[in-house]
């Protein structure tokens, strides 16, 4: 429907909208995060949801403790090998549709730790991330950013075609495999479905 | 009958061992034996993901019904190597790291660690740098203790209140840390042999500002709070720590003192300019998670009276010790082990210098970490609930436990 | 508090048998420490404890070092083919691990005394006495020293790793660890990391 026609209607009382406009207002509007704090970030995560910065205002601030409730996992802080495992199997729980914040240096690329044995370099080597914010820590004001880019983002999926989103495709289950402890290392280091390692040219 | 510590005649007499009919005790009923019901012992994993660990902390409990009969905490979810990173990097390089120990309170991490290198070295302090880092610390301690407290509430089912109370103070104290240092939680404030940067104008009239609308927070917080019949029948008689187990057990801060031992850092070592200034010491007289959240109370009363007194005496003056050095920072070969009173428990850095710009060795003793190695004799034969608080009590913050 | 000396004198007195050692520091002259002999540990440690007048009884840091082997390279006059010449000879000094106790007392309010206990090297004999019975502050630093320095404490109740998960077999903090080569390098690299991204290339464009 053209713009033209919409407005017309609904200066006559009409309001017309799409299955898919609906479906993302709504999904939009209302993301649950999952109470889910590794570091440092997490604070600045909590004075996001407190009353200064109060991330209520885009609809954001039902933390919830369990992964079977929540659409957002705020990935807030270092994500240790240890760890690591454990951040893919809440994925995992997640239900569909659901979203990722790497909140932090730490989350995107093992930040000020990078150099860590113990240190998994970016969450996004294990599962896909929708929302990148730098920062050590970010400031409040930067994750509610990342939440309005992130509402952006679901504003503008269409619910049909190659780009549709994973929920929306029988194919795809939304799991990911789980990094096991090796001997030295998470085995697999990365899952290469969802990452590569960065191809740096270097001229020669 | 007032409860807060301000209602009591002598703020103190509800935790000195003299004193303790000014707070009103409950006695919990003792759990009746069910018996030998034939059931089997239940293993429980908390964590490390669990809204109450405070972090990535785990615990395997073995549960008797309600009854905790085994707990074995599970560390290393946030272990950074953090000690490994400072042994490839400069003396200085580490500094910022610091910072993110023991993420709430990161101007004592600094000031632990500029106090182990001046040592080493043998940098002199001048006097005005000082006095602003007995400011920052003691304003680091009072957010360490409102947020810890607001957790701790957290933990007992006060969903939010308490924690929005926390945080909006804390912001106030974040603001005053941000116009000082440029970052609200990473300050990275303080350099061997001094600070990095001057007092912006005005600052110390805000701190001033903030330090004397500290108490009326604190009064209303108390009033909310202490005399609050669900907090004291959770919290008095709960996880017990005995004197001479917290001794043993090398427990420091306020959970130590809760337990009845007078040990301040502050007071024993009068490490920075801590004899200047006249504070008590609060103690309380049954060790359990009531005298620790008590004890706490009282320590922010006090830091606020050396707030005012350092608040007015500041003297003008350099902030930087002229022989300290930024650049080629090489302290001859030798060790040395500084510590301070951290709002969690002592706080120390062992520093093994080869001589080199590196250090060789560089080890934090991290209060929080040995905190937790009373945990199971503080929970055993409570219920699962009460595990929650206990460990709640104890202050910790996973960045430090796990470096 | 007592000087070293006088501690060291007592809890030879006190403890037959045992051998002490003063180590100086180059730095901090008041924080001199004392090696004890791994045999007589535990016992000089209860001594160190349980006496009055020393009263030792918090155990505060508790730590690891790693000494690695070191080469000594000195000039030794050779007769080689009837001249006298001078040659290098190398001698290895070999490592060992250290396990680092910074002691006070609460009740004295004094310290720190520091004491320190050594492995005969750094492979096969890494076995030192556990000071967790004594001081039980010593718990988890133990472990923890297990973890990262590999330091098998005898008598420790439950000697476990502590912070890396249970099948990683590396002790990470020793100075010869090498970690998995696991990061994407910055865009402009330079010195070691250089030397890391060139070599990761070749191995790139060799597969
Ligand atoms: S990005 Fe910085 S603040 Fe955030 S978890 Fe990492 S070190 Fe902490």
């Amino acid at each position: 429907m053209d713009e033209g026609l919409r407005n017309e209607l609904s200066k006559a009382g009409v309001f017309t909208t799409s299955l898919s406009e609906l479906y993302n207002w709504g999904q939009k509007n209302s993301l649950w995060p999952l109470q889910f704090g590794l570091a440092c970030c997490a604070i600045e995560m909590i004075a996001a949801s407190m009353a200064r910065f109060d991330i209520a205002r885009f609809g954001a601030e039902v933390f919830r403790p369990s992964p079977r409730q929540a659409d957002l996992m705020i990935v807030a802080g270092t994500v240790t090998k240890k760890m690591a495992p454990q951040v893919v199997r809440l994925y995992n729980q997640m239900p569909e549709p659901k979203f990722v914040i790497a909140m932090g240096a730490c989350a995107i690329s093992g930040g000020p730790f990078k150099q860590g044995y113990n240190v998994l370099k970016g969450i996004d080597r294990y599962i896909p991330v929708d929302v990148h914010i730098p920062g050590c820590p970010p400031r409040p004001e930067a994750l509610l950013h990342a939440l309005m880019t992130l509402q952006k983002k679901i504003e503008e999926q269409s619910l049909t075609g190659i780009n549709r989103p994973r929920q929306m495709d029988p194919n795809q289950t939304g799991e990911f495999p789980i990094p096991t402890f090796g001997a030295h290392d998470l085995e697999p280091p990365s899952n290469p479905e969802v990452w590569r390692p960065i191809k740096i040219d270097r001229g020669s | 009958m007032s409860l807060t510590s301000t209602g009591a005649a002598n703020p103190f007499g509800a935790l000195s061992a003299n004193g303790t009919e000014s707070v009103q005790r409950f006695s919990r009923s003792p759990k009746p034996d069910p018996g030998d019901l034939g059931g089997e012992l239940l293993e429980v994993s908390m964590g490390p993901h669990h809204p109450s660990t405070h972090g990535v902390f785990r615990m395997d409990v073995v549960l008797d019904g309600e009854t905790v009969v085994k707990l074995k905490p599970v560390f290393g979810y946030l272990h950074r190597n953090h000690e490994k990173i400072a042994e490839n990097t400069s003396y200085l390089g580490s500094m910022p790291y610091t910072d993110r120990l023991d993420y709430l309170c990161s101007m004592t991490n600094n000031w632990a660690y500029a106090l182990s290198v001046e040592k080493l070295a043998g940098l002199q302090v001048p006097e005005r740098a000082q006095y602003i880092r007995v400011i920052t610390a003691e304003l680091t301690r009072l957010l360490n203790h409102t947020c810890l407290i607001g957790f701790l509430l957290q933990d007992m089912g006060a969903l939010g209140t308490p924690m929005m109370y926390a945080f909006r103070e804390r912001e106030k104290i974040l603001d005053l840390f941000e116009s000082l240092s440029g970052a609200r939680m990473m300050c990275n404030y303080m350099r061997f042999g001094g600070c990095r940067c001057e007092l912006p104008k005005h600052w110390l009239e805000q701190a001033r500002q903030v330090v004397e609308d500290f108490p009326h927070f604190l009064d209303e917080f108390e009033a909310l709070l202490t005399g609050n019949e669900i907090l004291l029948a959770r919290s008095q008689g709960v996880g017990v720590l005995p004197k001479d187990l917290a001794i043993n057990a090398s427990i420091t801060g306020p959970m130590l003192r809760a337990a009845g031992v007078g040990y301040d850092i502050r007071k024993v070592d009068n490490y920075g300019i801590y004899e200047r200034f006249e504070f008590r010491v609060p103690i309380g007289a049954h060790g359990d998670v009531f005298d620790r959240y008590m004890v706490r109370v009282l320590e922010m009363r006090e830091s606020l009276g050396i707030l005012r007194k350092a608040l007015t005496d500041i003297p003008e003056g350099p902030i930087m010790d002229p022989k300290s050095k930024l650049r080629g920072f090489k302290p001859k070969a030798g060790e040395a082990y500084g510590r301070i009173e951290g709002p969690k428990g002592e706080l120390g850095f062992y520093l093994i210098s080869d001589g080199s710009a590196n250090p060789f060795r560089y080890r934090v003793r991290p209060p929080s970490l040995i905190n937790l190695t009373v945990l199971e004799d503080m929970c055993l034969g409570h219920n699962v609930a009460d595990v929650v608080i206990i460990l709640g009590s104890v202050d910790i913050v996973l960045g430090e436990v796990d470096r | 508090m007592l000087s070293l000396d006088q501690i060291k004198l007592r809890i030879e007195q006190a403890v037959p048998g045992a051998r002490v050692e003063l180590v100086p520091n180059g730095a901090l002259a008041d924080q001199a420490s004392l090696w004890l002999d791994a045999a007589h540990a535990v016992e000089c440690a209860r001594f160190l404890r349980e006496t009055p007048d020393l009263s030792f009884d918090y155990a505060s840091n508790v730590t690891g070092v790693d000494w690695p082997d070191t080469t000594v390279k000195t000039k030794v006059k050779k007769v080689v083919e009837g001249q006298e010449t001078d040659v290098e000879e190398s001698v290895v000094k070999p490592g060992f691990l250290e396990a680092v106790y910074h002691l006070y007392s609460m009740t004295r309010k004094h310290g720190p005394l520091v004491i320190r206990l050594r492995t005969a090297n750094r492979t096969d004999s890494v076995r030192l006495p556990s000071f967790t019975p004594v001081w039980r502050g010593a718990e988890f630093q133990e472990r923890e020293i297990f973890d990262l320095f590999g330091i098998v404490f005898d008598g420790h109740p439950d000697l476990r790793r502590l912070l890396m998960w249970d099948g990683f077999q590396d002790h990470p903090m020793r100075k010869d660890y090498v970690e998995p080569d696991d990061y994407e390098y910055e865009p402009t690299p330079h010195d070691e990391v250089l030397e890391k991204a060139q070599s990761r290339a070749a191995k790139e464009a060799n597969a």
